[in-house]
């Protein structure tokens, strides 16, 4: 669905990605991680077109985004939701999920959507009213990935959901990422330095250290592997 | 007392004419994060629109002043003040957007000089007197009234009012209840965000300086109705008075600019009331140094967090 081909991204003199290549296939979870400074954030910017690559591809159901701009992107059904929520603070959680489906012409669509994210996260449905910036993070959280949805995604790229929230509101949050996974066909690209967590949940994974994929494979392979357990699963 | 309450009602016209200029400040502020100094002689653009307009557009009502004209030609002003926003935008703006702030800013400056001087070149340095769009008078008040039967309110004071209340009223539904609102304020909260919901930038911000742009044009021919001299040079202390209303009222907010605009049109009209007009400058611009030193962020804004 997804397939990410010798990206290079600088920033400045600054190399953030030195030729990274990987692919997400329909319907997985697939999760790039790695630790703080790796990349990770810097490859979803350059796939959602927030940045611009110096070199390589991103192609996206056999479509190059490399010229689009991040605008464009969103309406060929792919959302991010970005690191630290990004929640328009002064805006109510219905006006967020209202700018979610900026792009939504349908009602009808738009009433399903809705319906599909106050069933994920019922919690959203009651704090309606409430400006964004007074919700908990992790209630932001939900507000982010109901953003996304609202803008009918076939592909969900989650920046660090874990970042931020109370232990217990973690596991809620991948449940959903889940269930969104799992009852509703949406392909999930998960950033996480939770590496235990994001290779729990996922199918598959990649390693990303400075700029460089080291490693990849099955998540459970991953899980396994002696070097990962040491650096990023706590021994 | 009838005094006072004459003050109140010029200063509360001469506001509403503050607010819609500043709002224009503020917008754009929320949108680019920049003052666009050129803002005040959009404002003069929009008198000298009128003004070129206006003998034709009365023209097909009947020779003398009417209604109609009069929103004829404010329309018509407000249109060539948006186009003029947006191809300024277009062309000095936008390629600078990547830039330091700064860069912006001190280009504003210079457009700000380029629509002084060639307003000058193409109008004419002198002073022109703006055709009457309506026939003014003074209101017959009723006698029952008390002290405020004796107030002197001009058909124009109470039209130009009247306008800025419709104008304002507009703005907020465009503001608050459209979808390119909703996206103009989502762009001010977070760009990148915004841009991942599908905004397109560019074309919000373009809406933005029209908008602000729209308003401003309409402040020039509403001013110019009340006091029927216009210049070239008419933006700069106009322009300079509605940024101090957009910071008092608080960068950004609109309410706040329409409050700001209105409390700085009445203190003016106090102070030449009840001191001398040679304090009116002073003193709006110590109110400016005063909420910058005690209230930076405004009446109405709130201190901007640092995004994580």
């Amino acid at each position: 669905m997804l397939s990410v081909s010798d990206l290079h991204v600088s920033y400045g003199a600054i190399t953030a990605l030195n030729g990274i290549t990987f692919r997400v296939e329909a319907g997985a979870i697939v999760t790039l991680i790695g630790s703080n400074g790796a990349g990770k954030t810097t490859a979803l910017r350059t796939i959602s077109g927030l940045l611009r690559a110096r070199s390589g591809q991103v192609s996206f159901l056999g479509e190059d985004l490399s010229a689009l701009p991040a605008h464009r992107i969103v309406g060929r059904g792919l959302c991010h939701v970005p690191e630290g929520r990004m929640i328009f603070s002064n805006l109510t959680v219905e006006e967020n999920l209202a700018m979610g489906a900026y792009l939504q012409r349908d009602a009808a669509l738009k009433a399903r959507n809705l319906a599909f994210v106050f069933n994920l996260f019922p919690r959203l449905k009651e704090r309606l009213k409430q400006t964004g910036g007074t919700l908990s993070g992790g209630e932001q959280q939900m507000l982010a990935i109901g953003r996304a949805i609202m803008g009918q995604p076939k592909f969900l790229m989650l920046d660090e959901p874990s970042l931020g929230i109370a232990p217990r509101l973690i596991s809620t949050i991948f449940e959903k990422i889940v269930e969104i996974n799992r009852d509703h066909g949406i392909t999930i690209l998960l950033v996480e330095q939770n590496a235990k967590l994001a290779l729990e949940v996922s199918s598959y994974g990649y390693v990303l250290e400075t700029g460089r994929i080291v490693l990849e494979g099955p998540s459970q392979d991953l899980r396994a592997n002696p070097r990962l357990k040491a650096t990023y699963l706590g021994g | 007392m009838t005094e006072f309450l004459q003050q109140l009602v010029n200063g509360l016209a001469q506001g509403g004419i503050y607010a819609l200029i500043a709002l224009g400040y503020t917008m754009i502020y929320g949108v680019l994060r920049f003052i666009n100094f050129a803002h005040g002689d959009i404002f003069m653009l929009g008198a000298f629109a009128g003004f070129y307009l206006a003998p034709a557009t009365l023209k097909l009502f009947g020779a003398g002043p009417s209604y109609a004209g009069a929103a004829l030609v404010l329309l018509g002003a407000m249109a060539l003040c948006a186009l003029i926003g947006i191809v300024i935008e277009r062309l000095c703006y936008r390629p600078l957007r990547d830039r330091p702030r700064i860069t912006a800013l001190i280009t504003a400056i210079g457009v700000s000089l380029l629509l002084e001087n060639g307003g000058q070149l193409l109008f004419g340095a002198d002073p022109k007197s703006f055709p009457d769009l309506i026939v003014d008078r003074a209101l017959d008040l009723p006698a029952g009234w008390g002290p405020l039967s004796a107030l002197t309110i001009t058909l124009s004071q109470v039209l130009v009012l009247g306008v800025t209340l419709l104008l304002l009223v507009a703005l907020r539904h465009v503001v608050n209840r459209t979808r390119t609102g909703l996206a103009m304020r989502a762009l001010s909260l977070n760009p990148t965000a915004a841009q991942l919901a599908g905004v397109n930038l560019d074309q919000v911000i373009m809406f933005t300086f029209g908008l602000g742009s729209a308003l401003a044009g309409a402040a020039g021919v509403l001013i110019s109705i009340q006091q029927p001299s216009i210049d070239p040079l008419m933006g700069i202390s106009a322009g300079l008075k509605a940024f101090i209303a957009a910071v008092l009222g608080g960068i950004g907010n609109l309410p706040g600019a329409v409050l700001g605009g209105v409390l700085i049109g009445l203190l003016e009209a106090l102070v030449v009331g009840y001191l001398s007009p040679t304090y009116r400058d002073p003193i709006v611009f110590a109110v400016l140094i005063l909420i910058l030193i005690f209230r930076p962020a405004g009446l109405l804004g709130t201190v901007q967090k640092e995004k994580v």
